[in-house]
């Protein structure tokens, strides 16, 4: 880098307008590309977040989500006599039997959306430490109440404490509200676990089992002895945060792909327009090229020159772009999920890797608008620049 | 003494559309290490071409050029750059500075092409404008300053690097009568004091007058 960087800088003054143009289209690019990584990365972490370390989820093999899972009586039966799992100071196993269904419910801005019912067990609380009641009171087991994520409050209509809301041929009453460390519990109904296997007429047959081991080292111990028995075999253990990570995977990377792809196609433009930019200020610059040329530059100087200047402007775009974005970070939307087919609210959520790729297709796009206009500067007869003055 | 430039039997031509345009013919020319010789000659005479072949920014078709032993006819491109860089001072009609960096700067920058260390090059650029009669203007940019004063940094970086030709086209062309005269003296006494070989391409006689020899070109013949 013979030519100083600062020749590259003060130029960008000297054409505010055209530099300040281009920086605000590889902004406007980037914070689309950001935001769309966000997203996903947001749909990720708040899926991951509903999970735990320590509880395992049983589940139908073959099942896409706990909407298409299904646990007869006797193979809950025997995952519950099963070793390796914790129990309560009662000796009870501690162990959430859970039937997952998905309602219809209004909008507040009008139109219905999915939402997931979940039935809970008693120690389920004991399951899942981090679900803790905000306003009001738990429901009472063996009513007909619930208590609603905070992601769903305000968003849904009658899901406001002391509210009720109707499915399967009854009324339920909303006592409280729960939040869940930001998971994507949040965005669910929780009720009396019999009760909702009661109104749906499902007998016993629950979605899923959600258990807790005595430590979670044990996993490979408890899937040993769950493996073994034949009478399982349609069945399978995961530990429950690998599930909902598997779960945001198709959902995050519909989001990624789809959005990388709309970014990729709106880059052409900002690159197009980073060239633009730089022809231009090839172009007004021809006689200082022959200059710095006939004071003895190589033209790989010029060249390394005018990619700096054109790296430059796409980093500085970058940098406001990625501003911009983790401004989203305080904004929370909710879409539905292609796993569970319901609702789920989350959080736009950044991190290093997003704002390191966003730099680097920042680069993509300053170097590649850059290039040619740097070769051309760098190709210009000494003579022919230093003349068309 | 002995010549410092030899330039012998070049040709050079240009190709405009289909036409082959004949600029130099067959022109050989010695020039003397401490001259201060003016090329003159109506527009088009090759002058100009010819200043450009000796200062290593142009290659002829046919012929050499040797200064100070080396035939730089010969070299490659990126060699004769660099030969550029260490031998020749240049010096245009419209100063040619770069209008974003300050006079300290653009005196600077043939520096930034040699192994000095920042102390050293700050040292030899105040040491240029100190001679040219700047060095309470270092930190103005072009546009601040007159033609004659941004004609006094391009001489300053013409001999920043202490080449061994000074190489002139047209130094006063842009410039009144006054700020000319005091370029003209300026040269003279780059020439007398600091012995350096100046070549100027000038269409002022007024100019040419305080060259040691003058050299007129007419249609790509020396006369």
């Amino acid at each position: 880098m013979k030519i100083p960087i600062k020749y590259s800088l003060r130029n960008f003054k000297e054409r505010k307008l055209t530099t300040g143009i281009t920086i605000v289209g590889i902004a406007m690019v980037v914070f689309v590309f950001a935001a769309v990584l966000m997203m996903a990365y947001g749909i990720e972490k708040t899926l991951v977040q509903t999970g735990s370390d320590e509880n395992v989820i049983i589940l139908r093999k073959s099942s896409t989500g706990e909407i298409s899972s299904i646990l007869p009586p006797d193979v809950q039966n025997i995952v519950s006599s099963l070793p390796y799992i914790a129990k309560t100071s009662g000796n009870i196993p501690i162990i959430s039997y859970e039937p997952v269904v998905i309602i219809n419910l209004d909008k507040v801005g009008g139109g219905l959306s999915n939402i997931i019912v979940r039935g809970v067990s008693p120690e389920s609380i004991i399951l899942r430490p981090n679900v803790k009641l905000i306003e009001g009171r738990f429901f009472n087991f063996g009513a007909r109440e619930l208590i609603v994520g905070k992601s769903l409050v305000g968003s849904f209509q009658n899901s406001k404490i002391g509210e009720q809301i109707k499915f399967a041929g009854g009324y339920w009453k909303i006592v409280g509200v729960f939040e869940a460390s930001g998971g994507g519990f949040e965005s669910e109904f929780w009720g009396d676990s019999k009760q909702v296997l009661d109104a749906f007429n499902r007998g016993n047959t629950v979605s899923t089992m959600t258990l807790k081991l005595n430590s979670a080292d044990e996993f490979p111990l408890f899937k040993k002895e769950f493996l073994r028995d034949r009478r399982l075999k349609e069945f399978e253990p995961k530990i429950e945060k690998v599930y909902f990570a598997e779960q945001s995977e198709t959902m995050a990377m519909f989001i990624r792909i789809l959005g990388i792809v709309v970014t990729v196609i709106f880059s052409i433009g900002a690159t197009i327009g980073a060239m633009i930019t730089m022809y231009s200020a090839v172009a007004n610059r021809t006689v200082e090229i022959g200059t710095l040329r006939s004071l003895g530059f190589k033209r790989r100087n010029i060249l390394a020159a005018f990619l700096m200047e054109s790296l430059l402007v796409s980093l500085i775009g970058a940098g406001i772009g990625i501003v911009l974005a983790s401004a989203l970070q305080f904004f929370s939307i909710s879409t539905l999920n292609y796993s569970s087919f319901a609702e789920i609210s989350f959080k736009f959520a950044i991190s290093p890797s997003i704002i390191f790729l966003s730099l680097i297709f920042a680069a993509l796009m300053g170097i590649l608008g850059g290039f040619l206009p740097a070769v051309r500067a760098a190709r210009m007869n000494i003579i022919k620049a230093l003349r068309s003055i | 003494m002995a010549a410092i430039i030899k330039v012998k039997d070049i040709n050079k031509s240009y190709q405009r559309d289909n036409f082959v345009v004949p600029v130099l013919n067959n022109i050989s020319l010695d020039v003397e290490e401490g001259e201060f010789i003016a090329l003159m000659g109506p527009s088009g005479s090759g002058k100009t071409t010819l200043l450009n072949l000796i200062a290593g920014i142009d290659k002829p078709d046919k012929g050499s050029i040797t200064v100070a032993d080396i035939n730089i006819a010969a070299l490659s491109e990126s060699e004769l750059a660099k030969w550029r860089s260490h031998n020749v001072g240049f010096v245009f009609q419209f100063y040619n500075l770069i209008p974003v960096l300050t006079a300290f700067e653009n005196v600077e920058l043939p520096l930034l092409l040699t192994n000095l260390s920042k102390k050293e090059r700050k040292e030899h650029v105040v040491a240029a404008l100190t001679l040219v009669g700047l060095e309470d203007r270092m930190d103005h940019y072009p546009k601040q300053l007159s033609g004659g004063q941004e004609q006094r940094v391009a001489i300053a970086r013409a001999i920043v690097t202490d080449p061994i030709i000074i190489v002139a086209d047209e130094p006063t062309g842009d410039l009144d009568k006054k700020s000319a005269d005091d370029i003209l003296l300026l040269l003279e006494r780059l020439n007398s004091e600091y012995k350096k070989t100046i070549i100027m391409v000038t269409h002022d006689p007024n100019a040419a007058s305080k060259a040691h020899m003058q050299r007129h070109l007419d249609k790509g013949d020396l006369v």
